[in-house]
Parts: C-alpha cells; sequence; structure tokens
C-alpha cells in the first residue's frame, strides 16, 4: 500500500505512514483488528503542531470523513456528532439556531475527535475549564474492535480525555453547547506596559470576563520586558448590537481571506521582521478601549482568516511551546519572557492566560495556573534553550501540552504527568499490545 | 524518534571504538541523555568507550559485530532494533592498512575491501531494511575524501571508500520517501588513532569537527557534506585535473 508522508502543523519531523479514510464502523473495526506491528492512530485536521498525529511506518486513519451531525437537541443545546466534524462546521450549524461549541481553541479547523484526543481550551478556561468538560458521552472504538459507550467516570473517559488517541478511536460525541444571544463578541481592549503590568491586570480583573488572552510582545527587553495587549470580552447580548446587526443577530459566515503561498523560503520571521510586527501590533492596540463589538471569528480565530498560515515559517517548520505553571511560581515565566528575549528566538504569536482549575483527564493539560504559548522557528540553539525551560517548568509542578510537543523529553513529561502511571494501566488494560500508538507516544515512551 | 529538534533517542554506532563516531555520539549526549548500542569487537578499548559514555549520561550496550563476518548482519541489526526503533547509525567501521602492502599482497587488499567495502555495503542493506519498516531513521556513513579521486599513494583505501560512498550516496536515493535519510560524509585528513602515524595533510580535520557537522547536517536533512566544508570545491577541481598532473601532485 501507498504511503503518504505527515507532519503536524508545525512541518517539523515528517513520516510516512499508510493514511487510510475511515469509513464506516465496521470498516473501522477491521482496521483496529488488522493493524500491523506498527499500530494505528487517528487524525483530524492536522492541528497539532508535532508529532501527535504521525505514526512511522503504520496506519493512520483519516477521521475528516466522518463529519455528519448525528442529531441535535435545539431546546437543551446538546448535539450527537462524527468524531471528524469540525469545530467551524459545528459553529456553522450552531450560532444561527442560537448555541456556542462550548470550548473553542484558536483555530475552528480542529474535529471534535481531536478536541477530545487533546482535551482542548480555549480563553473561557478560566470560567468553563477544558472541552471535555461538555462531553456528556462518546463511543469509543477499542482495541479489541468493539465500541464502548464512555461517560464521565467510567476510567476510559478520563484516560481518553487528553489521551492523545491512545485508548482507541473515538466514533462520535454528545456534547452539550453553550446558549447565545448573538454572533458577535463585547470586547475590552488594553495595553499593559511590562509583564507585571501584564499579569497584574490579568490576576485583578480576569473574572469578570467570559473570556480572556493576552498577547505578549517576546522580543522586547528592558523595561518593556513582556508588554502585551489584553483582549476579554462576553458573547454580547442582542440589545448590545447595532440596529442594523440586530436585525440577524445570530449570523456567522467567516471567510478565509488570504492564503500563504505554497513556496516560501525559511528565515522570513526573523527578529528584526519580528519586532518590527510586534511594535506594529502593540501600537496598533489602544491603550483602552471597552465595549467594542467584535465578530465571533475576529476575536476567536484571527488567524483562520490566513489559509496555511504555518508556511509562513519557511520548510524548516517551527515549535510551538506552550507549558502551564501553577500560581505562585511567576518566575518561572519570567524567566521563559527572558530567555525568549534576550536569546532573540522571534516568536510573534505569544499568548498568555490565566487557566483555572484542571479535570480529572489523566493527561489533560491545562490546570490552575499560568500558561504561556508561542511559536518559534526551528534553529540551531533552540534545543537546550528549551531544554532548560522544561526542567524550570518541571520543578515548578507545570507541565506540557503534548498537542503542541514535538521535542520534549520522555523523562520530563513522566515528571510533569504525575497520573501518567494511571493512564497506563488503564489504556494497558483496553489494548494490551499497544494497537494504538503514534510518533508522539514513542517519543515520549507513554 | 528523531524529535523536531534533531534529537535522536537511540544511537548505534557500528564500529563502536571509532573517534569520528564517539565523537558524533559525545555531541548527543552533552545535550541528553541517548540510548546508544556500541557495536564492535570485544576489547578493552570498546569496553572504555563504554564506561566512558556512560559516565556522560548514555545508557549503553554493548554488542559483539565484525564487519567482515556479513552473515550475521541482518539479524544483529534486527534485534538491535527490536530492543527499540534505531534513530540514527553511524557506519563508522574501517580499516585504513599499508598502501605498500596491500597493493602487493591480495589478502591484505581483500580485507580492506572486505572490511571497508563488503561490510558496510551489508549493514546499510540491514539497516535500510529495518528502518523502512519503522519509517524513520537517519543512516550516517562516514566516507572519505580519499574515494572521490583514488591517489596513487592510498588507491586500494580510496577504491574501497570509493565503492561504499556510491552505495550509500544511492542508498540514499533508494530511500526517499520511506522517511529513512542516509548522511553522505567525505572528511579529509581526521587526525585520529587511525592516522596517528602519518603526516597531517593540508585541510587536516580533527573527529570533533567532523562530529559538529554530521549533528547539524542530521538536523539539516543533508545528503551529503565534506568536512571541512571547503573539501567540496578542492575536491570537485581536483576530479578534474589531467591524471599525468594529478599524479604528481598526489604522491
Amino acid at each position: 500500500m501507498g504511503t503518504t508522508m505527515l507532519t503536524g502543523w508545525g512541518r517539523t519531523a515528517p513520516t510516512p505512514a499508510s493514511l487510510v479514510p475511515a469509513g464506516t464502523d465496521e470498516q473501522l473495526a477491521d482496521l483496529v483488528r488488522s493493524a500491523g506491528p506498527r499500530g494505528l492512530v487517528a487524525r483530524g485536521l492536522g492541528r497539532a503542531y508535532g508529532d501527535a498525529a504521525q505514526n512511522a511506518g503504520g496506519t493512520v486513519v483519516d477521521m475528516t470523513g466522518r463529519d455528519r451531525v448525528l442529531h441535535f437537541d435545539r431546546e437543551a443545546g446538546t448535539v450527537v456528532v462524527e468524531a471528524g466534524l469540525s469545530l467551524d462546521r459545528l459553529m456553522r450549524e450552531a450560532i444561527p439556531l442560537g448555541w456556542f461549541v462550548p470550548v473553542t481553541p484558536g483555530t475552528r479547523f480542529v474535529t471534535v475527535g481531536g478536541a477530545i484526543a487533546a482535551d482542548i481550551h480555549g480563553k473561557n478556561h478560566h470560567v468553563h475549564g477544558s472541552f471535555c468538560r461538555h462531553v456528556l458521552e462518546f463511543d469509543l472504538l477499542c482495541a479489541d474492535g468493539e465500541v464502548h459507550s464512555v461517560r464521565p467516570g467510567d476510567d476510559l473517559f478520563w484516560a481518553t480525555a487528553g489521551g492523545m488517541g491512545l485508548t482507541g478511536v473515538v466514533l462520535r460525541a454528545t456534547v452539550q453547547l453553550l446558549p447565545i444571544e448573538t454572533s458577535r463578541m463585547r470586547v475590552d481592549t488594553e495595553r499593559a506596559t511590562d509583564l507585571d503590568d501584564l499579569m497584574d491586570r490579568l490576576t485583578r480583573t480576569d473574572d469578570q470576563y467570559t473570556y480572556s488572552v493576552a498577547w505578549i510582545d517576546c522580543l522586547s527587553t528592558g523595561r518593556r520586558l513582556g508588554r502585551g495587549v489584553l483582549t476579554r470580552g462576553w458573547h454580547a447580548k442582542a440589545a448590545e448590537l447595532s440596529t442594523k446587526d440586530r436585525a440577524r443577530p445570530l449570523a456567522f459566515d467567516p471567510r478565509v481571506r488570504l492564503a500563504a503561498p505554497r513556496r516560501l523560503p525559511g528565515g522570513l520571521l526573523n527578529r528584526y521582521t519580528v519586532a518590527a510586527f510586534n511594535e506594529m501590533w502593540y501600537r496598533k492596540a489602544p491603550r483602552e478601549r471597552r465595549d467594542e463589538i467584535q465578530p465571533l471569528a475576529t476575536f476567536f480565530h484571527p488567524l483562520d482568516g490566513v489559509a496555511d498560515w504555518n508556511r509562513v515559517y519557511g520548510p524548516r517548520g517551527f515549535v510551538q511551546y506552550q507549558f502551564v505553571v501553577p500560581f505562585g511560581a511567576e518566575e518561572v515565566l519570567r524567566t521563559s519572557v527572558e530567555a525568549f528575549a534576550s536569546a532573540g528566538h522571534a516568536s510573534f504569536l505569544a499568548v498568555l492566560k490565566r487557566f483555572g482549575a484542571g479535570n480529572d483527564g489523566m493527561l489533560s493539560f491545562p490546570d490552575a495556573g499560568w500558561t504561556l504559548a508561542l511559536d518559534v522557528p526551528v534553529s540551531a540553539g533552540l534545543s537546550p534553550l528549551l531544554d532548560r525551560l522544561d526542567e524550570l517548568v518541571a520543578g515548578a509542578g507545570g507541565r506540557l501540552y503534548l498537542a503542541k510537543d514535538s521535542r520534549a523529553r520522555a523523562e520530563l513529561i513522566a515528571r510533569m504527568y504525575p497520573r501518567l502511571g494511571r493512564f497506563r494501566a488503564v489504556r494497558d488494560k483496553y489494548d494490551p499490545t499497544g494497537v494504538f500508538t503514534s510518533d508522539l507516544a514513542r517519543r515520549l515512551a507513554l | 524518534m528523531i524529535d523536531a529538534l534533531g534529537n535522536p533517542q537511540t544511537v548505534l554506532l557500528l564500529g563502536g571504538t571509532s573517534d569520528i563516531g564517539l565523537a558524533i555520539v559525545e555531541r548527543y549526549l552533552a545535550s541528553r541523555p541517548v540510548r546508544v548500542v556500541l557495536a564492535g569487537r570485544p576489547s578493552p578499548r570498546l569496553d572504555e568507550a563504554a564506561a566512558r559514555l556512560t559516565a556522560k549520561g548514555a545508557t549503553v550496550e554493548t554488542v559483539e559485530f565484525d564487519a567482515a563476518q556479513t552473515a550475521g548482519h541482518q539479524e544483529l541489526i534486527s534485534k538491535i532494533a527490536a530492543g527499540g526503533d534505531i534513530d540514527l547509525a553511524v557506519v563508522a567501521f574501517g580499516l585504513l592498512g599499508e598502501q605498500a602492502v596491500a597493493e602487493r599482497d591480495p589478502a591484505a587488499a581483500v580485507e580492506l575491501a572486505t572490511v571497508n567495502y563488503v561490510g558496510a555495503v551489508s549493514v546499510g542493506v540491514a539497516l535500510a531494511t529495518v528502518m523502512r519498516a519503522a519509517g524513520h531513521g537517519v543512516i550516517v556513513a562516514l566516507s572519505s575524501v580519499a574515494g572521490e579521486r583514488a591517489r596513487r599513494a592510498n588507491f586500494v583505501y580510496g577504491s574501497t571508500k570509493a565503492g561504499m560512498d556510491a552505495f550509500y550516496s544511492g542508498l540514499g536515493d533508494s530511500l526517499i520517501g520511506s522517511g529513512v535519510r542516509v548522511l553522505v560524509v567525505r572528511p579529509g585528513f581526521v587526525t585520529t588513532k587511525m592516522t596517528a602515524h602519518l603526516e597531517p595533510a593540508p585541510l587536516a580535520t580533527t573527529a570533533d569537527e567532523v562530529a559538529d557537522a554530521v549533528v547539524a547536517a542530521v538536523r539539516r536533512g543533508r545528503h551529503t557534506i565534506w568536512v571541512p566544508a571547503r573539501l567540496r570545491f578542492v575536491m570537485s577541481g581536483l576530479r578534474h585535473l589531467p591524471r599525468p598532473l594529478f599524479r604528481r601532485l598526489s604522491r
């Protein structure tokens, strides 16, 4: 059978696998039962940055063909969907009916199956938690080829939530949606002059907002170290819309406006171009603006307006580094921002947020504390820098996000995820021969 | 797996006492712990190498390996891979031989050819087989500029490297799309235990320099490198010299 080279969104470390469309439940069960020695993993829209949905020499199941909405309860706001359905499609179905996805990451182009496997989070984590909190039930195809109905409380539920597809293939899920009056956001924007100011503003007033995030300039040093722009808001009420917008309060039709060219050279994003961008971005933001009405997509998914934006990093690709450290470990945050700023590793997408409490997901990422996420182009000095930060993060009781990782050390991940042992016990119970595996699982010895 | 930033988890060194091979392993160890398999003939030198790498944080296994005994190669390499995917294999064994002997004694010439060429071909095929199945891996083949144009002064050795170099270059092409890569390394004169008795040639280099170049090339996904890099152009010129001139230049 032919093989396909696959990478994650960061476009690093490509490996070949047999990429097979999922087909029906029966066809998929056959695939699982007949998986070869290199095993199998499900893949959605390939937005994990690293190697989570790659399986060198094995099978990768393309779930995106299974994308139907099976049932929509308009009263209760619950949907039963196939796992390959994208949040983009789900939003297009649900928003006009007055319902919103409970959690959205920075892109709509992730599948529901992927959202469960990575237990994704969004700007509302401090209020609504991560995605799996809103999953009422899912069907999981296990290694023996049987389909299990899994609910919160089952060991398989919290092993699968954030379990990176290693417990089985999610086939269908029932998700509780969030009621909304409009498809607009009411947004407050403010600038923070340095890291202390930024963290102080987030700490003091985050509770007032449903959604909160801060963009942080990771190239500024000295007095301006960690300056940034906070954008926080709520779903707008119908009464808050302009008369014109009130005619179609639930209109939702975001478009892709631009596409990155197919072949771009490396080095376009260097410390000088990114510093210029950051300066512009910071200056462009108002010092303070209240109650601006924005479309949902502008607030949540600005990068979805540019197709294949990951290509701007050039052929060598990029790494996305995201960690969380508990409140009280602000020094790790400061050290990280300083390290990136002084090493000149150009990151033009650095984001700081406060997480609320975590859940029972054994490999689920979010936990109470500060999370910093940044994109960094691959370069020679990056590996030792990130290894050093990993130690600080682990030492502070923090962790890295597996859906973004492409380079961490297995020993460090084991320290960061104290429930890894429980995860392995559940996984080994349902998949004793290791049918479900991936490059990520091999690399991190999960 | 070799991660996004070029860090391998398991390195197999075929020719477990090779100065260049060990220098490559130590480069990787300087940043992270690595599982290392040293394949070579049992000797105190092999044990010393294992002890040294262990002290630097490696998890080391030594396995008995003789480049000339090709019959056992596939089984050996499959067994090593069964203990964990081989991310990076360095084909570092080789004999320099003595030209004066080798050009008059068929047995000596055949020994050079067997180790440097036949043995290298055998492990190359064996490595490619297990790595192709795994869908990933990098083979680093330590060739030599001596193989680019055989010199009067060491043409027996040069011819073995020419064959080995051609084999691994072709192997690399055959593996395009398989997830497996081959890096052919063409150092100039390297001052090591193998060359300790010789006068250094111009543009001589060290095992550490070769190791640095290899690590960088693996990270960047290169297929062929010269060390030092300038040798690429020097050799390109030398290859096209008229033969009488080359003969006189390179005694």
